[in-house]
């Protein structure tokens, strides 16, 4: 990858050539900030136009009512109040929303735990121990293989192996080390961390490997000549050089974990909470409003995480 | 989803079809001109947007060479087709959908009922449709939204639903089935005959329901029933109370871990029950045969409460008129005079108009599947695979015992907005 000096390079040579172009050479070009904004451009209209829009709609149209079959342009706090119902009165104990998302942080966690851990040594491995590009490079793609089939394949092919009488089961059974099938190993919290660990492992390892490979091999050179051992080498040079992929990855899981419903629906066997399949039962209802008022209530929560990570290490200056 | 989406599914052929069906809706208008059999300037052509059960590429082959309308399928599941009548009535010509969206969908005002006198064999409707008897003249229950409370406008562009018969009708008939308990006796080992089976704890981690929140109350309202615990007014429009009672029952039902998974899908629910996951579910009756085509036992068991019906039928966009709303009553019409009829039974569904349906099976088909008769010769599905040996008989028997059982129908209750959010609390329990 480029670092954005070269790119700015490439593109408008007068911005890096300093104070001393002359009074009429910056006439006749247009002004730096200018060239900045252009370069920056296309990128922020579709933003503008696929993203910040649309949120814009989805935050207006959470203040709406909703009737059986549309929506009421008025104001109303209704899609909000119907999502927190309860959450006073039915203290000690835990409202729907508390429960749903103590259960999405739950596995959010466990997923990002996991895949950071499988992530991080699975880049270390490629950047460190794997000399050839061509070898980094295939290694990488066969990471991607969890994307090459549907999620309704994919349910289906965990039946044959972690169902009742599937492959796991019969063997364990067999071998004697169990007497019975083991229930939990599908549509249980265990099956819906390994599918999302299975998927998502892929978006740790990219950004992590990215930070690795651009890492001074003379600075774990001259850790060694220090007389470092491969451990402290590791704690002092590699992981803090690396935050960045850390970061960006722990983003990318945990943006897709918190928003997700079709996997750990479909691996949770529909029984298990998400914020995402709140969502979807409203949406699926026709109730907009009270759908748009949960994914601005799961936009905040998320935005909030992101800005404890980006607390934690400054992504821009890193970059 | 809903219920009728999967229903198609008879094979993964069928679902391979929607998905080509919206792929070809994609690959765009570049298609259909062109074609042969139109005679006309303009080409005949008809956005069919429907779930998966009607959709059939036999059923529009054969409607072009019979009546040169070329149709072009929107394929979605039930919840889809409802959305999409509401925010984009103008992407579609005819809609095939449930009768119990009809509570949605009627006020938004975006479809167009059917004028009755243009429908050549509407006299010919069954009478579940019309009376909510059978035939034979066994009534039929009428807790949900049952077809004949919500056939009728009472003017062209009315939004009020009238209780006698008008010219003005919702959704012209065209596919209904009666929904009950799949099992697999072969590990239950054990006669099944109530709804109450379904929550039983010696089937822990084995039962399954359907994932659609107003379809999978009423499962649970019919355990509720068949245990004593409760006797409803009207299933499919229950009160606050009543939600909050089934609810109660269904989450202590989840908490001591009864259901395995709910699902989605017509290849989930057979898959759940041919690996052996759950022995005993909500089902669909194509479903059903398809388990037992793998070699599996399965039975559609009828129970003595009754079964749970859904229905649906033909309505037009508001944005239809003239030559195409023309086009739309030839289509309806078409679709009832017999091959789209027989088509449906032989997968196990049951047609509007049974006497042109009747005329274009063969007699021991027709025995087989609306008799209640043991199979005087193998079973064949649409397709030409083989669904049954000769000598099966149909579970529960003939159109009369199954559809004069059953007790109520698919439906929106009042308190949908209620029930959703106690869908959803049940989910987090």
């Amino acid at each position: 990858m480029d670092t954005s000096e070269d790119i700015l390079q490439q593109s408008s040579p007068d911005l890096v050539r300093g104070p001393d172009t002359t009074r009429a050479a910056k006439a006749a070009r247009l002004s730096p900030s200018f060239i900045s904004w252009l370069q920056a451009g296309p990128m922020m209209l579709v933003f503008l136009a696929f993203f910040l829009i649309p949120l814009v709609f989805v935050v207006i149209v959470s203040f709406w009512d909703y009737n059986e079959y549309q929506l009421l342009p008025a104001f109303s706090g209704r899609g909000y109040t119907d999502t927190f119902e309860g959450c006073i009165a039915q203290l000690p104990d835990l409202c729907t929303i508390g429960r749903t998302y103590v259960k999405t942080l739950k596995l959010c966690v466990m997923v990002w735990a996991i895949t950071l851990f499988i992530g991080f040594w699975v880049a270390y491995f490629l950047a460190f121990h794997v000399k050839s590009k061509t070898w980094q490079m295939g290694l990488s793609l066969l990471c991607t293989i969890p994307f090459w089939t549907s999620n309704v394949i994919r349910m289906i092919a965990w039946i044959p192996l972690l169902g009742r009488n599937g492959l796991v089961n019969s063997g364990l059974v067999k071998s004697g080390l169990i007497n019975q099938p083991l229930e939990w190993l599908l549509f249980s919290e265990f099956s819906v961390v390994l599918a999302l660990v299975h998927l998502f492992t892929f978006f740790m390892v990219v950004p992590i490997f990215n930070s690795m490979v651009r890492i001074d091999k003379s600075l774990i050179e001259a850790a060694y000549d220090a007389g470092a051992t491969g451990f402290q080498t590791l704690v002092n040079v590699i992981i803090p050089l690396a935050k960045p992929g850390i970061v960006i990855g722990s983003i990318f899981v945990i943006t897709i974990v918190m928003g997700d419903f079709i996997t750990i629906g479909v691996m949770g066997g529909q029984q298990i909470a998400s914020a995402g399949k709140i969502i979807e039962t409203r949406v699926n209802a026709l109730q907009f409003p009270a759908a748009a008022a949960n994914a601005v209530i799961l936009l905040i929560i998320t935005f909030l995480i992101i800005t404890m990570m980006s607390r934690i290490v400054d992504i821009k200056k890193e970059l | 989803m809903t219920e009728t989406t999967k229903k198609t599914g008879v094979s993964r052929r069928t679902l391979l079809k929607s998905t080509a069906g919206l792929a070809g809706l994609a690959a765009g208008s570049g298609a259909i001109t062109g074609f042969p059999y139109v005679m006309s300037a303009e080409p005949k052509v008809l956005r069919y947007l429907g779930t998966a059960v009607n959709e059939g590429d036999d059923i529009s082959k054969q409607c072009l060479k019979d009546t040169g309308i070329k149709i072009e399928y929107i394929t979605a599941t039930t919840d889809d087709v409802t959305k999409r009548v509401m925010t984009q009535p103008n992407s579609f010509d005819v809609l095939d959908t449930e009768y119990f969206s009809l509570k949605k969908l009627v006020p938004s005002g975006n479809i167009l009922a059917l004028d009755s006198k243009k429908i050549k064999e509407f006299d010919n409707i069954t009478p579940v449709f019309t009376k909510g008897e059978t035939p034979g003249g066994k009534k039929i229950g009428n807790q949900g939204t049952a077809p004949w409370k919500v056939l009728y406008l009472e003017g062209k562009d009315s939004k009020t639903f009238s209780k006698t018969a008008t010219e003005f009708v919702t959704l012209i008939p065209t596919v209904y089935n009666a929904d009950t308990l799949g099992i697999r006796p072969d590990i239950i080992k054990r006669p099944i005959s109530s709804w109450a089976e379904l929550l039983n704890p010696e089937f822990k981690g084995k039962a399954s329901i359907l994932n659609i929140p107003s379809i999978g109350i009423m499962d649970a309202a019919m355990v509720v029933e068949a245990t004593g615990k409760y006797k409803y007014a009207d299933k499919g429009n229950m009160t606050k109370e009543e939600i909050d009672l089934t609810m109660k029952v269904m989450t202590e039902a989840k908490k001591a871990g009864q259901f395995r998974a709910f699902w989605k899908d017509f290849n989930e629910s057979v898959n759940l029950m041919a690996s052996g996951e759950t022995v005993i579910q909500s089902m669909w009756s194509p479903a059903v045969t398809k388990v037992r085509s793998m070699g599996i036992a399965c039975t559609f068991q009828p129970l003595k409460e009754g079964y749970r019906s859904w229905a649906s039928g033909f309505c037009v966009s508001k944005g239809v008129s003239g030559a195409k709303l023309d086009w739309a009553y030839e289509f309806v019409n078409w679709f009832l005079s017999g091959y789209a009829g027989a088509y449906l039974n032989r997968q196990g569904y049951y047609s509007a108009v049974l006497s042109t349906a009747k005329a274009n099976m063969e007699p021991y088909e027709w025995a087989y599947w609306m008799e209640g008769k043991p199979a005087e010769k193998d079973i064949k599905a649409p397709d030409g695979s083989l669904l049954e040996k000769a000598g099966a008989v149909r579970d529960g028997g003939s159109y009369e015992d199954r559809m004069g059982g059953v007790a109520c129908w698919n439906a929106v209750m009042d308190e949908n907005d209620y029930m959703v959010r106690k869908w959803n609390e049940f989910i987090a329990a």
